[in-house]
């Protein structure tokens, strides 16, 4: 019986989200809060493994009580359990608060029923840096194994998995240890259609729910804003570029212009 | 921790097939800058397998000194051999600020090395600056879906990280003349302790040109209205000789492939010529192909961002102009062909 633990982070929906023309920031109200799409296919390949080899698929996120939806969401996708921590301490948290923080939550998590595997997702929508998941691995001493594309076999008896990773030009198949952490790329797997069982189930679904005192051997310091080192000093609009010149004319007249400036280097389609 | 007891600049050399990879050299050459401006010594961090004779190749891209960990254990990238040699390089010559390419490597070791120091890590950082007196590195990049830049400061952490997109800053013209100082390191590892094997290696070659080493990209973004427009994309692309490109609402819509997504958390380009069509121009496509050459735009918003950041601009429906496009296109682009093919006879006349 595995157990596969996905982290998965509840994020402003990016692609509806409107940029208030006046501060240049997204409005929040205009964006729905969504399951970062990477994450998704974290908790669909964990879905997967739990139905390639048996086990138990558990969700973990971190955020406000809202994110309570993203962790359903999950449920309909065919995860089992599912546990939040919540609290204002981890407000403010950079990604290396952010994965001290996960990672105490997993050692809590481990103390119940034992972890084999970790998946997280490539990266989040809002905080684009895919740092979180590394950082993990590396605060429970496992070995992270980034932009993992097929999960070729996981076998618990002898304690290893072996996956593809993605190159730039390419993949490298790596073998590693359990239990481990992979941060997977989108074109791991297609997300299923959920199935209404567990759309029932998800609908009424409530996690554990985890303060900073709940955890244990929680180095307060290390939590939130306190327990990051970088801050953002300014948010700034880049200067205006001055612009192109633009074409003038009928729609014809447009084109005839564009196509003697694109042909004028000429070198780009003579060979 | 002392910040004083931290100096110098330092870059990650990344090597790939043996060769140093371009970012790791334009590293050198913004991390020259920031050097030359602190007054302090531009190192790079060389770690593989047979790796020592790339020095050279780092003094005359800048770099004062090359520390080398060279060990058949590196001869794969693996986060935890690499990132116990890097370990070991900070502990030892605490250097004030430490850069990597924003590579899938860049971002692996970069995710460890800052969870183990500790110390903050800036993620995919498109402009660097340095406080002359304080030594605080300024890593600004685009932030969160709007068209803002965030300016991101570690102040009480050594070394300062970031990790810098590939093809935004700029390598120096190498000076073959420049020399500097190897130090060689040595770290006890085992393999048989090494808890990930690489077990093979794939490479698969792409069948269309690579979008980042097209001559001419053509991008296309949510005004081509529907999967079946942005098809007239491919077919410019086709008439041109071009690569596709792509905003990044296309992508997340499914109208194409992500390896296609030009910008902050796509690809960089830097072609010739780069037309911009239907793409609104946020600012996280921007930064991924700001530098080409020639940019034009179309748009059927006169008020659209993509305006200020081109060369050319067309205000227009593009699923009008671009069928126009590809007819003139493959009108013209033979006649061009002929007529070099005709000066080519004349000159073997």
């Amino acid at each position: 019986m595995l157990h596969i633990v996905a982290c998965i982070k509840q994020v402003p929906d990016t692609k509806v989200a409107k940029i208030n023309p006046k501060t240049n920031t997204i409005d929040r109200a205009s964006a729905p809060a969504i399951l970062n799409p990477y994450d998704a296919h974290a908790v669909e390949e964990a879905v997967r493994l739990k139905k390639r080899y048996g086990g138990v698929v558990s969700v973990l996120t971190m955020g406000p009580p809202p994110a309570v939806k993203a962790i359903r969401k999950c449920i309909e996708l065919g995860a089992d359990e599912g546990y939040m921590i919540s609290d204002r301490a981890f407000a403010g948290a950079d990604t290396l608060a952010t994965s001290y923080a996960l990672a105490k939550a997993l050692e809590q998590i481990a103390k119940q029923r034992p972890i084999d595997l970790i998946i997280c997702g490539k990266m989040t929508i809002d905080g684009d840096t895919g740092q979180v998941g590394p950082g993990i691995a590396r605060r429970l001493d496992i070995p992270p194994l980034t932009g993992v594309n097929k999960v070729v076999e996981i076998n618990k008896e002898k304690g290893y998995a072996i996956v593809h990773r993605k190159l730039e030009d390419g993949y490298e198949v790596v073998k590693s240890t359990l239990p481990c952490l992979f941060t997977v790329e989108k074109e791991i797997n297609d997300i299923s259609f959920a199935p209404l069982p567990n759309m029932i189930k998800a609908a009424r679904y409530y996690p554990t729910i985890w303060t900073a005192n709940d955890l244990e051997n929680v180095d307060r310091k290390q939590l939130g804003l306190k327990g990051s080192p970088t801050i953002v000093s300014k948010i700034w609009t880049p200067p205006k570029p001055k612009g192109g010149e633009m074409l003038e004319g009928t729609t014809e007249e447009k084109v005839e212009q564009l196509l003697s400036i694109v042909l004028e280097k000429k070198e780009l389609f003579q060979s | 921790m002392n910040l004083a007891d931290y100096q110098g600049i330092w870059v990650y050399i990344e090597v790939k097939d043996g060769k140093v990879a371009p970012v790791s050299l334009e590293l050198l050459g913004a991390g020259r800058k920031l050097a030359d401006k602190r007054g302090t010594e531009l190192g790079g961090v060389l770690i593989g397998s047979g790796i020592k004779e790339l020095a050279p190749t780092l003094f005359a891209y800048g770099a004062d000194v090359v520390y080398v960990y060279d060990d058949p254990i590196f001869a794969h990238y693996r986060t935890e051999p690499y990132m116990r040699a890097l370990l070991h390089c900070c502990q030892k010559y605490k250097p004030e600020v430490l850069l990597y390419g924003a590579t899938p490597t860049g971002k692996d070791l970069a995710s460890a090395i800052a969870t183990d120091l500790p110390t903050g890590l800036t993620a995919d950082t498109t402009i660097l600056d340095i406080e002359e007196d304080t030594g605080l590195l300024l890593a600004s990049r685009p932030a969160f879906g709007g068209n803002i830049m965030a300016t991101i400061l570690c102040k009480k952490y050594r070394p300062q990280m970031a990790t810098v997109r590939p093809k935004v800053m700029k390598a120096l013209p190498p000076d073959p003349t420049r020399t500097g100082r190897i130090v060689e390191e040595r770290i006890e590892l085992r393999e048989e302790e090494m808890r990930t094997k690489v077990l093979e290696v794939v490479r698969q070659t792409v069948k269309k040109a690579r979008i980042d080493e097209a001559d001419i990209v053509v991008a296309g973004g949510k005004g081509m209205g529907s999967k079946e427009g942005f098809q007239l994309i491919h077919e410019l692309a086709d008439v041109l000789g071009a690569a596709v490109g792509a905003s990044r609402d296309v992508v997340e819509a499914g109208w194409i492939d992500h390896h296609h997504q030009v910008g902050q958390t796509g690809v960089t380009v830097t072609p010739k010529i780069y037309f911009a069509i239907g793409i609104s121009g946020a600012i996280q496509h921007i930064v991924g192909m700001q530098n080409s050459e020639l940019i034009i735009a179309i748009n059927k918003d006169p008020n659209a961002p993509i305006f200020q950041s081109c060369h050319y601009g067309i205000v227009g429906d593009a699923l009008e102009i671009v069928p126009l496009l590809i007819k003139r296109f493959k009108e013209e682009i033979p006649k061009l062909k002929a007529s070099a093919d005709a000066k080519e006879e004349i000159r073997h006349a």
